[in-house]
């Protein structure tokens, strides 16, 4: 477990990804991590915006521009290793080939503890 | 078609209203010789049955087809305004707001002489349009549920900004000067309208013009909410307004089919017409929607629904289907012009669109009645109707109507505005009516 990026031995073992993906691709996504061995994920729905832009509402005949669209967002934490495989499956599941499919986000991870057990390290993931 | 009154057990037996109605010459002396006559058991039944789908209507439907359209902060201040009216106006009815409207002496514009309903009996009756009579006590309620769902409709034009105690006050004074008098005029024998024969079956200028133009009045003395119109105020639930509808469409039957009277034919035309010009009014504004590039919305539905309904109350027994179905047609369409694009453009803050629709498909409803009635075209006028003649006198009862709702809501407004106050402070409303004058919330 040599680091690779970083350069660094003291730390940085393991990655958390955060995704931002359309709603209706959740399952899908969730399916393909499962299948290259992620045990875990946070889920939140969420709302924001990048280069899609809003939708309009109508009620009758009053518009209303919402420029914040429904998301979903997945924080999952994963061991340098895997880190890559679960970003390009992400990527490769999520993706719809149009605006608004959604970014993904890799942070270097200093720490992670399993609260029941108090293992830390790439074992509590 | 009118609604007349006879009153007849022994002691009142004397003092009755000879009413006839729209065009028949029957002579309604006839009755008075006659042993007082008997309620026949089957349309007192009909009849306290459609007294309970008007209230239906009310509570929970009107309720919650209003609570839906305002923002979450405003729900319960919705429908504790719409029952709170409600039961005023259920109450006022049985103290003085029956003897004003149907009592036993008057003149074209109101009447008197049966307060607290002293002068009602179990053995009481009134006359429906054919030689039958229902119980007095059974025709009150369902004139009661009239006058109540009128004066809460009225309050969707000033939710989420008007105070509770105005609203109570308002709508005393209102049904006082306003309200009764058209019932009076419109339905009572001797009224202005009754005896210049104007046709309204159902309510089309009592209720939904009434309403409408009165709601009007009272929302420009109010102003507009906080933020309208360049802040965001979609509904906070459609699905809410959705049930409501569907609840208003049901209990509308009672309110239609039960104007008859009486559980015959003419009520069985009335249902027909119900559905029909209802359906037709629905779609119609999906297709405006679609008309005017946008989608066709759950909420178009619901106002389409409400349309049709209002449109075909002046018209129940008054016209075949076909006529229904066009006079929902055409009603919607009005409707949704002038909710979608007159309003924007005159500025004034309707909230929940009761002129728009209430008042707007009214008017279409209660001059297209003088129309469909013509037998030519399947309604059910005589051999000897003459439709020029028949919609003048429909745009005249409209215009009195309009003039009257109009002038005597303002001054019930200001005397509100003086006494109390109308608006609640703008704390309050922009904390929400909820939190800010019943102290609770919709959704914890």
């Amino acid at each position: 477990m040599a680091g690779h990026e970083t350069g660094k031995q003291e730390g940085f073992v393991m990655k958390f990804i955060i995704a931002i993906i359309k709603p209706f691709k959740l399952d899908e996504v969730r399916e393909a991590l499962s299948g290259i061995g992620v045990a875990g994920m946070t889920v939140s729905e969420v709302k924001g915006f990048g280069r899609q832009k809003g939708q309009t509402e109508i009620y009758r005949g009053a518009e209303y521009s919402t420029n914040m669209l429904p998301k979903v967002k997945l924080e999952i934490a994963a061991t340098d290793a895997v880190a890559p495989q679960v970003v390009e499956t992400i990527q490769q599941v999520a993706s719809t080939d149009s605006i608004g499919d959604g970014k993904i986000f890799v942070l270097d991870l200093a720490s992670a503890t399993r609260i029941r057990t108090g293992e830390s390290g790439d074992t509590a993931l | 078609m009118i609604r007349k009154l006879i009153c007849g057990t022994g002691a009142l037996g004397a003092s009755m209203f000879a009413a006839t109605a729209a065009f028949a010459q029957e002579a309604a002396e006839a009755v008075t010789e006659a042993a007082p006559a008997v309620a026949n058991p089957g349309n007192n039944a009909w009849m306290m049955t459609a007294t309970i789908l008007v209230l239906l209507m009310i509570l929970p439907g009107l309720a919650l087809f209003y609570g839906g359209l305002t923002r979450s902060k405003n729900m319960l201040s919705t429908l504790t305004q719409v029952g709170g009216a409600a039961c005023l106006a259920m109450l006022i009815w049985v103290i003085w707001g029956y003897s004003t409207a149907f009592g036993p002496e008057g003149n074209a514009f109101f009447s008197w002489g049966n307060l607290f309903l002293a002068a009602t009996t179990p053995d009481s009756t009134a006359a429906t349009f054919s030689d039958e009579v229902i119980s007095e006590y059974v025709f009150i309620s369902f004139q009661m549920t009239f006058a109540a769902i009128t004066a809460a409709l009225v309050l969707g034009a000033t939710v989420e900004r008007i105070k509770f105690s105005a609203a109570m006050l308002f709508t005393a004074i209102w049904l006082t000067i306003v309200y009764f008098p058209i019932a009076h005029m419109v339905w009572a024998g001797g009224g202005l309208l009754f005896e210049m024969g104007a046709l309204d079956f159902a309510g089309g200028t009592v209720v939904h013009i009434n309403a409408g133009v009165s709601a009007l009045v009272l929302c420009m003395f109010l102003g507009k909410r906080q933020g309208y119109p360049s802040e965001p105020m979609p509904p906070h639930s459609l699905t809410l307004t959705l049930v409501g509808a569907g609840l208003l469409w049901v209990g509308w039957f009672g309110f239609n089919a039960g104007s008859e009277l009486e559980a015959d034919g003419i009520a069985g035309l009335a249902m027909i017409n119900t559905f029909v010009a209802t359906a037709a009014a629905a779609l119609t504004w999906m297709v405006m929607e679609r008309l005017a590039g946008h989608k066709a919305s759950a909420l178009g539905f619901a106002s389409g629904i409400i349309a049709g309904l209002v449109a075909v109350t002046p018209a129940a027994g008054n016209s075949g289907p076909l006529g229904a179905i066009v006079l929902g047609i055409v009603a919607s369409a009005i409707a949704y012009w002038a909710v979608a694009k007159l309003k924007p453009k005159l500025g004034y803050d309707d909230a929940l669109d009761v002129f728009g629709i209430h008042g707007v498909a009214g008017i279409v409803g209660a001059i297209g009645t003088g129309i469909v009635y013509s037998p030519a075209l399947g309604g059910p006028g005589g051999d000897d109707f003459v439709m020029s003649e028949q919609v003048v006198t429909q745009i005249i009862a409209v215009a009195v109507a309009i003039g009257w709702a109009a002038v005597g809501s303002a001054i019930a407004a200001v005397i509100v505005k003086t006494l109390i106050g109308l608006r609640v402070s703008p704390e309050i409303e922009s904390d929400g009516l909820d939190i800010g004058e019943h102290g609770e919330r919709a959704y914890n």
